[in-house]
């Protein structure tokens, strides 16, 4: 197991230097950032050229490159050319976004799992069809219209729950976004388990179980669910990063100031270090949550064993 | 005896993008049902395989090639029936909007900036004044342009590398997977941001060319899992001892057992791939007016969607329709090339 950790932590190596890389080009592709800086001004010479040499905007693009990965690996993930480290905004962006990628989160897999094993067990019954037809819709409404139309029917037609979310962050205020993030993710959450639990539900073992005559509940959460979540785990695993991707719109739409917002700001005052440090912590989230779903597989299935 | 046939048949899904260990169990599962197996489903096991002109005149039973079978499901399935009727009539749409409405979606009047639903526009106006019809019925063709396209591209892309990396394993196979990991690393939403806000006069080919960059990895490792099960069939090594070519090999024998989960999967993508462009047109580094498409519509008219949600609701609607369209054309697919739901 050990050996095997830190084979994939190694092969994730040349995968974090490609994609940070990749983005690092995109970023400085996006024009001069002293230009933009002064916005429609012609900047002075020499304090263009005293920037320049404080941020190494003068070294070819993989040295400052290299400079950059050097100062990430002592947390110093550089400053704006306003002067606010881009650890600040981090500190600030980053918590409201994780929770609301955790509420949607949760709301996922409390109702995608139950949805898909509800439907699941009752195969080609009336709940299994809604569940398919209703997932179906959901998965084809492209989230920012699911976002509004819900924005004002719950906000503010019936005034249920807040409709927008601001400075102040409370659980109460998330709980919309969240399932509006969450929904698209919920639904293909609901049918692949749907899927896994019909398939599994004819298996030899859960016959097996039921005919040593153990109760109904502890079939279907130690032997049926169990081995059907497989699948499952995976795919929630590689959402994880697709959610916080989603949270752009869903940010949007319910103002709230996440990484969505810090990152949009960024790129329209092309502020490189802002882009290139909030997408690096994206893609090591998204790489840690790959590697945590390869070591759920062992601890949920016994048949996998990892040299 | 069906539910024999659910457990027997060669599953072409099965290991499809997983890791090694697990294609592992996949090959010793299929070597279990194979042991276990009646004669009679030893022949259904080689009907996957591709010799459709192998048999001679006087062999009476034709056996129904994988793709005979579906077919043969398909035909009959009310899903596929109205999902492809639904395609035809959208893809018609598409090429000739002037077929659906005569009104020119640029042409605007600032005083009926919008105004609801009028005998003669059934959608009412926009804010700009325009007919939310005549929009709808133009941003057709924007979003299946894009879906399509990228595609096919995502799909060409991906089987070509896929199919490499799986065939000859290896260090093909490393450097292909790990690239593909470097752009399955990066959120779509997210490469978006950074990758289109860069250019700045933007045609529909940059929107698809984005979505085949970002969308070929998903399909590699599909293409890759699929072939690298292929490859272990008994028919490739047959094929392999009488001298077959690796290009023949590969096109012949492998390609036409290892293409259905990639129909599969791209089917669905492509509905995918057509909400992604109104997602990322919505964040406004996708398509630009003077482009007509559903996403601008609907990102324009979401400003003033409590006071005037038809100018929102329309394109929406079309759009959502369009997204069903493929995805449930894509579950029927699905539901006919994978043996081991019959």
């Amino acid at each position: 197991m050990g050996s095997y950790v830190l084979r994939r932590l190694l092969q994730m190596i040349p995968v974090f230097i490609g994609s940070t890389f990749l983005i690092f080009v995109m970023v400085h592709a996006l024009g001069d950032p002293v230009n933009a800086l002064f916005g429609d001004r012609a900047p002075d010479p020499a304090v263009a050229a005293q920037i320049r040499a404080q941020y190494n905007l003068n070294d070819p693009l993989w040295k400052q490159y290299v400079l950059y990965m050097g100062r990430l690996f002592r947390w110093d993930f550089g400053t704006t050319f306003t002067g606010q480290t881009v650890t600040s905004q981090l500190a600030a962006a980053y918590p409201t976004t994780l929770k609301l990628t955790a509420v949607a989160f949760t709301i996922e897999v409390i109702f995608g799992i139950g949805l898909g094993l509800l439907s699941g067990l009752r195969r080609g019954r009336l709940a299994d069809s809604s569940v398919l037809i209703l997932t179906l819709v959901v998965i084809s409404i492209p989230v920012f219209v699911t976002g509004y139309v819900l924005q004002y029917l719950v906000g503010v037609r019936w005034g249920v729950l807040p409709a927008t979310v601001g400075f102040d962050v409370t659980l109460r205020s998330l709980i919309l976004p969240g399932i509006v993030l969450a929904s698209v993710s919920l639904a293909y959450v609901a049918r692949l388990t749907r899927t896994t639990v019909a398939e599994n539900s004819r298996a030899d073992f859960v016959r097996t179980a039921v005919a040593k005559g153990l109760p109904r509940h502890r079939v279907v959460v130690n032997h049926l669910l169990r081995n059907s979540l497989i699948p499952v785990v995976t795919f929630l695993g590689t959402d994880l990063g697709a959610l916080m991707g989603g949270a752009l719109v869903t940010e949007r739409i319910f103002n709230i100031h996440g990484v969505g917002y810090a990152l949009y700001q960024g790129i329209v005052r092309q502020s490189t270090n802002t882009v290139v440090g909030f997408v690096t912590v994206l893609i090591i989230i998204f790489l840690l949550a790959n590697l945590l779903v390869d070591l759920l597989y062992a601890v949920l299935d016994p048949r996998i064993r990892y040299a | 005896m069906p539910d024999q046939e659910k457990y027997n048949e060669a599953d072409p899904m099965a290991g499809a993008g997983t890791e090694e260990e697990e294609m592992q169990s996949a090959i010793e599962n299929r070597q279990f049902d194979l042991g276990t197996m009646e004669g009679e489903t030893l022949v259904k096991g080689e009907r996957l395989a591709d010799h459709p002109e192998a048999p001679s005149a006087d062999e009476r039973v034709v056996p129904r090639s994988l793709w005979q079978d579906a077919w043969r499901d398909l035909r009959t399935n009310p899903i596929f029936i109205v999902s492809s009727l639904l395609i035809v009539f959208l893809v018609l749409v598409a090429i000739f909007p002037s077929m659906m409405t005569s009104t020119n979606p640029l042409n605007c009047d600032l005083s009926k900036s919008q105004l609801g639903p009028t005998g003669g526009h059934p959608f009412g106006f926009d804010t700009q004044g325009c007919d939310v019809y005549a929009r709808t019925v133009y941003g057709a063709r924007a979003s299946i342009t894009v879906g399509v396209c990228a595609t096919v591209g995502a799909a060409l892309v991906g089987t070509v590398l896929g199919g490499v990396a799986g065939f000859f394993g290896r260090w093909p196979d490393s450097v292909i997977s790990r690239v593909a990991d470097i752009f399955f690393g990066i959120p779509i939403l997210l490469g978006g941001l950074v990758f289109l806000s860069v250019i700045k006069n933007k045609s529909i080919w940059i929107v698809v060319a984005f979505i085949v960059v970002l969308g070929w990895p998903q399909l590699a490792r599909i293409g890759r899992g699929a072939v690298i099960t292929a490859k272990e069939q008994d028919y490739v090594t047959a094929a392999r001892a009488l001298g077959a070519s690796n290009n023949r090999l590969m096109l012949r024998h492998i390609l036409p057992n290892a293409v259905a989960p990639i129909i599969v999967v791209a089917t669905i993508a492509l509905g995918t791939y057509i909400a992604l462009e109104a997602t990322l047109s919505y964040l406004g580094v996708g398509l630009r007016p003077p482009t007509v498409s559903w996403g601008i519509d609907i990102s324009a008219a979401s400003d003033s969607f409590s006071v005037a949600p038809h100018m929102l609701l329309f394109p929406a609607g079309a759009l959502s329709i369009t997204v069903l369209a493929f995805i449930m054309l894509g579950d029927a697919v699905r539901d006919a090339l994978d043996p081991k739901l019959r």
